[in-house]
């Protein structure tokens, strides 16, 4: 089966060939294509994945080479893919949550201005969805360089999708440009992996690995390079601003970046590259460092937002950080870390599909404080989002519970202790905070009284909520279903860490505890709890007001302004770069072309008074003339009887 | 009769020549100055032939004569026209040429 791996590709490449080369033809029928294609490799991904679930452990693993791709003389990258259940899981990921959101993207597109926008639309989905399945197929790291970019560019195109709106521009440069520095990482790493082994493909680094070839030295650099390229995709501390701006795109771009593809690749890259991490333990740290602080700065921001996307970006900015924490943790990790990233998958998506449904009822706007009481416009949205929420939060029996749960469990079973207390601390304060600002979101939106009564909306028009059309909401009672279950059917009995160790090997336990194993479940619980009632607190019982309260205490101030991340960025890349280009500029003009037209003003000035020797006497010119034969005579006389 | 006397009086007139170069200012003096200074040299080469006693100087000599003779009828014809249309033979009257 595995043989005609590469439709699973086509499809989707083959489909945003036809919408964005077909032009107008198309419009009629594009948005169904579009969604055929996705529908075609989802079916196909399931006709994989059943080929390969009965099967023997090492039989589960195929290589398919499908051509050769550079051929340069010691460089030799052959284009394949790789079907293992790693990249089974994510394909099914991808296509499956994916389809969805096209689907939902029907409705969602609709009334888009442009009779062509919603064809166009369609022809990025289709390139993004062929770039991250490139990406996670590919049977080496050049291959999933590809897919990298190719996301990167999707991106771009869909962030920027509303043209006319220069934040929306702004953000889609930002986001191509963060990305560009974590991409310097990751070609760096692939240029060091072809130094040491002269290949760049999994098995061949990875053999090189097992073997020693890499010193350790060289191991560390692989390890914070990898890294330094998933921070920038996965929008991960210190590259992370780029992704709550990419919320100026449509909301089916959000839930498509967010949840199921894009920020999911820095996970796929470290779980991939699970050899190298498993033999670096210094380098895991330094995951495991970045994930920590990034699920809190996620969390603690998030708190602070009144932009319903905004909050469930940095939402997705913390879970990601829990994933990345988890496959910093090795071997007992990686599996956690994939089955939080899947059930995330399903509940981020359902979530950013819920707070496009209450966009589209609200005139698109997205300013929390504006909503309220929507519980009983719009059943459908309530309830799926909500359903999303206690995922989200880690209620059990729901699905967050069960990946959430492991991982705080697998980050406080650490064998050094301060090491379990820091990181596991983070964890379970990350808890706490989502659903703080989970609660305070769902409070504001769906609760407490209709605050878009008397006013109208930033474009001038009344509110009139209504539920979305069922393309819209079918998708997200789907989802639903997924968030509710999906845990529980990967986690109970081990099925899915079992499925996923011939890629990223047995799922190992600790048994080293600083908080007893049976407590964990329940004090992530009674913190998630405690968020709940916080926010409650805070938001629940009191009018919201229409405007943001102010003045605010300090903390609450770094937190609306992103921890000043964005300052950071600025004072220390931006405004050094600033200063260094002018420096550069400066010494170009005042010295590079001083030299040269200061060479050319001497040999002119000089010129220009020799000129006045030039009297136009003639006795003169005979007097110089006789002069030099005289000094001439003289001086070769002077040789002569020295 | 020694050389040497040929010798000093080659450079006397040499002298002479040069000095009328640069002091004189009408073409025609000049241009005798000139002459003046071509035939000192001529008597020096003339001096060395007999003293080394070949006769490479004498022919040389005659060289210089013809030369001289050329460079008369060329620099005569110019200081003519140029008489003609500035009626003056000053050498610092025909300066145009210069920076």
């Amino acid at each position: 089966m595995a043989g005609a791996a590469w439709l699973v590709v086509a499809f989707p490449l083959l489909g945003a060939l036809i919408l964005l080369v077909g032009g107008k033809r198309t419009n009629a029928w594009g948005h169904l294509l579009g969604c055929a294609t996705i529908a075609a490799s989802f079916v196909y991904g399931l006709i994989l994945f059943f080929s390969t679930t009965g099967q023997e452990e090492a039989a589960r693993t195929s290589e398919v080479s499908l051509f050769s791709w550079i051929p340069v003389d010691q460089l030799q990258v052959d284009f394949g893919l790789r079907i293992d259940p790693l990249s089974i899981t994510f394909l099914l990921l991808i296509t499956g949550v994916g389809f969805l959101i096209h689907v939902y993207s029907i409705g969602y597109m609709a009334h888009e201005p442009g009779e062509n926008d919603r064809r166009r639309f369609f022809g990025y989905f289709n390139l993004f969805v062929a770039a991250m399945l490139i990406l996670v197929l590919g049977n080496g790291f050049v291959t999933l360089y590809l897919g990298w970019e190719g996301v990167g560019l999707a991106s771009y195109l869909l962030i920027g999708w509303y043209t006319d709106r220069p934040s929306a521009a702004t953000a889609a440069k930002k986001a191509f440009l963060m990305n560009r520095v974590g991409d310097v990482g990751l070609a760096i790493a692939i240029f060091i992996m072809f130094k040491v082994v002269g290949s760049t493909q999994y098995t061949a680094v990875f053999d090189g690995v097992a073997n020693g070839a890499f010193s350790s030295g060289e191991l560390v650099a692989l390890t914070l390079l990898l890294l330094l390229g998933a921070c920038g995709k996965s929008g991960q501390f210190p590259l992370q601003a780029w992704l709550p701006d990419a919320m100026e795109g449509p909301t089916p771009v959000s839930a498509l970046i967010h949840a199921a593809t894009m920020v999911t690749a820095g996970v796929y890259l470290i779980a991939r590259s699970n050899p190298i991490y498993t033999a670096s333990p210094d380098g895991r740290l330094v995951v495991v460092i970045i994930g920590a602080v990034t699920l809190v700065i996620g969390c603690v921001i998030g708190c602070a937002y009144d932009d319903i996307k905004k909050v469930l970006a940095y939402s997705t900015v913390s879970q990601i950080g829990y994933m990345i924490l988890a496959v910093g943790l090795g071997p007992f990790g990686y599996a956690l870390g994939i089955m939080h990233l899947l059930t995330h998958g399903f509940f981020k998506a359902g979530l950013f599909l819920g707070a496009g449904s209450v966009m589209h009822a609200m005139n698109d706007e997205v300013d929390m404080r504006k909503y309220g009481g929507l519980a009983r416009i719009m059943p459908v949205t309530f309830v799926t989002f909500g359903l999303g929420y206690l995922a989200l939060i880690g209620v059990p029996p729901f699905s967050g519970f069960f990946s959430k749960d492991a991982i705080i469990e697998a980050a406080l079973g650490q064998d050094e202790t301060w090491r379990a207390w820091v990181f596991g601390g983070a964890a379970l304060l990350g808890a706490a905070l989502t659903a703080f600002y989970m609660t305070r979101l769902v409070l504001m939106t769906f609760f407490g009284e209709k605050r878009w009564k008397d006013i109208k909306s930033s474009d001038g028009r009344e509110f009139h909520p209504h539920e979305s059309p069922s393309v819209m909401t079918i998708p997200m009672i789907v989802l639903a279903v997924g968030s509710v279950g999906a845990g529980a059917f990967f986690a109970i009995g081990d099925t899915f860490t079992e499925w996923l160790a011939p890629t990223v090997g047995v799922l190992e336990e600790s048994h080293h505890h600083v908080i007893p194993h049976a407590v964990v479940p329940w004090l992530t619980v009674g913190l998630s709890l405690l968020g709940v009632l916080l926010a409650w607190l805070f938001v629940g019982r009191k009018r919201v007001p229409l405007s943001k309260p102010e003045p605010v205490p300090f903390p609450v101030r770094a937190a609306r302004a992103d921890l000043y991340g964005n300052h950071f960025n600025e004072l220390l890349i931006a405004r050094p770069g600033t200063w260094l280009t002018r420096a550069l500029v400066y010494i170009d003009n005042k010295w590079v072309d001083g030299l040269v037209n200061g060479t050319a003003a001497l040999l002119g000035g000089s010129s220009g008074r020799l000129r006045r020797a030039q009297t136009g006497f003639v006795r003169s010119y005979a007097l110089s003339m006789l002069g030099g034969s005289i000094l001439l005579i003289a001086a070769l006389l002077a040789v002569r009887f020295a | 009769m020694t050389p040497t006397y040929y010798l000093l009086l080659s450079a006397l007139l040499f002298s002479i020549g040069a000095v009328g170069v640069l002091v004189r200012r009408n073409a025609i003096v000049v241009f005798m100055c000139i002459e003046l200074m071509l035939n000192a040299v001529n008597l020096t080469l003339v001096t060395f032939s007999r003293i080394n006693g070949k006769l490479d100087g004498q022919v040389m000599a005659f060289f210089v004569m013809v030369v001289a003779a050329a460079e008369v009828v060329v620099g005569l014809a110019i200081i003519m026209s140029i008489f003609r249309t500035r009626r003056s033979a000053s050498v610092d009257d025909s300066n145009l040429l210069k920076y």
